[in-house]
């Protein structure tokens, strides 16, 4: 059901915008992954088999986006993901990307919840936690299209420990020449090492996260 | 550092499957941009020499990072090319600046000889305009497995004044090649052609 065909990563520096040079350029990677969709061509009422075998495949990409960005985990602060499917197949086709995708990341961040018990949607509510006790709490943007070879996708990226942290509020074009092809879906997870290069809108920061509920 | 960057990205793109064939080792090709300011741009300046310092200090950045991107020796690049996207406000001869009397010395070095000419493109663009960098066999242009192109394109660039260089560099010819012509292993590499 795995057939991956093409990696292609992406890892940008950004030393400024015009505006007072980053002591640190701001560092973001993209990785996409080309991969077959079995699913192309007709409609498939079952495909959370899929979903499944998609779990190893996410654990696989966010190391490999991780080595291509060269950082430790611990210092990665913005994430994303996202999917674009071939002509042949339909948008529900991307959102398989949703649970394994999200969860592969989150893990490696620091993310301390069971995978399985979220897939299936059935999360006992469970006060948040007074102090941190792990990363990446927030839930991973994302966004998702069906677009022909070389389509670029706008993947949202959020503060991996409070969705609300304004300066991390971000959004990073991944775009694979030549992909996906109609028979091909792109799956793609994005990282962040800061917030935007002169983020200055106010809100909440960083620093001032209190709640640990992955939202403030 | 003459050149002032605002960004750089560097991406690999590998080939695992094509035509449901198994590619084994996978192709490899790392591309490598800088967003520069043109300090040429706005007017005509008749000498470039500011923009031939630039370029000769990006083949050597840019070779680098392809080549560590890739994770391998210098001399276990096969394949390289260059190009450049000038902002509105330049001039298509300082791409020409940028791109060749200067950048491939130490592009060369960063991927060990490399023999033969550097392939190269340029054209005038604005933000998110796209380049397909010509590839070629670095030590002999000849060979017909290596002939290829990656798309470079950065999505916030180039504005006016500012200009998009980019180098690609490769560990690998085209993913099932087989339209003949001089093989990477016959060839000789001390003319550049053969």
């Amino acid at each position: 059901m795995i057939e991956i065909r093409r990696i292609f990563t992406h890892v940008e520096s950004i030393a400024h915008e015009f505006g007072p040079p980053a002591d640190q350029p701001l560092l973001r990677g993209a990785i996409g992954i080309v991969m077959t969709n079995p699913y192309a061509g007709r409609y498939e009422p079952d495909i959370l088999p899929m979903m499944d075998a998609l779990g190893a495949v996410g654990v696989d990409m966010a190391e490999r986006l991780r080595v291509a960005m060269d950082v430790p985990a611990e210092r990665i602060q913005g994430y994303g993901k996202g999917a674009i499917v071939g002509a042949n197949g339909e948008l529900e086709h991307g959102a398989l990307w949703h649970v394994p995708g999200g969860y592969a990341m989150r893990e490696l961040l620091g993310w301390k919840g069971d995978r399985n018990t979220y897939a299936k949607g059935n999360v006992a509510q469970t006060p948040a936690p007074s102090s941190q006790t792990a990363n990446a709490l927030s839930i991973v943007p994302s966004t998702k299209k069906v677009g022909a070879p070389g389509t670029g996708l706008d993947v949202p990226m959020t503060h991996i420990n409070a969705s609300y942290v304004r300066s991390h509020f971000d959004a990073i074009e991944v775009r694979v020449p030549g992909a996906p092809l109609a028979d091909e879906i792109v799956f793609i997870l994005a990282m962040s090492m800061g917030a935007r290069v002169h983020a200055r809108v106010g809100g909440l920061v960083a620093t001032a996260i209190s709640k640990w509920d992955g939202l403030r | 550092m003459k050149a002032q960057i605002r960004k750089i990205i560097v991406q690999v793109d590998e080939v695992h499957i094509e035509m449901g064939k198994p590619i084994s080792p996978p192709t490899r090709r790392a591309l490598a941009m800088a967003v520069i300011h043109n300090p040429l741009a706005g007017s005509f300046t008749e000498n470039l020499d500011e923009l031939i310092a630039i370029g000769e200090e990006l083949g050597g950045l840019l070779g680098d990072k392809c080549v560590q991107a890739l994770g391998i020796a210098p001399g276990d690049a096969q394949s390289y090319g260059k190009a450049a996207i000038v902002g509105e406000a330049g001039e298509i001869e300082h791409a020409a600046a940028i791109l060749h009397p200067k950048l491939g010395a130490p592009l060369r070095v960063a991927v060990e000889k490399g023999a033969a000419l550097v392939p190269s493109s340029k054209k005038r663009g604005t933000l998110g305009t796209a380049i397909d960098v010509p590839l070629g066999h670095k030590d002999a242009a000849f060979v017909r497995s290596h002939f290829d192109a990656m798309e470079a394109r950065v999505s916030d660039a180039p504005r006016a004044n500012e200009i998009v260089v980019a180098v690609v560099v490769t560990d690998s010819g085209r993913p099932l090649a087989r339209v003949g012509g001089l093989q990477a292993h016959e060839a000789k590499g001390l003319d550049g052609l053969r």
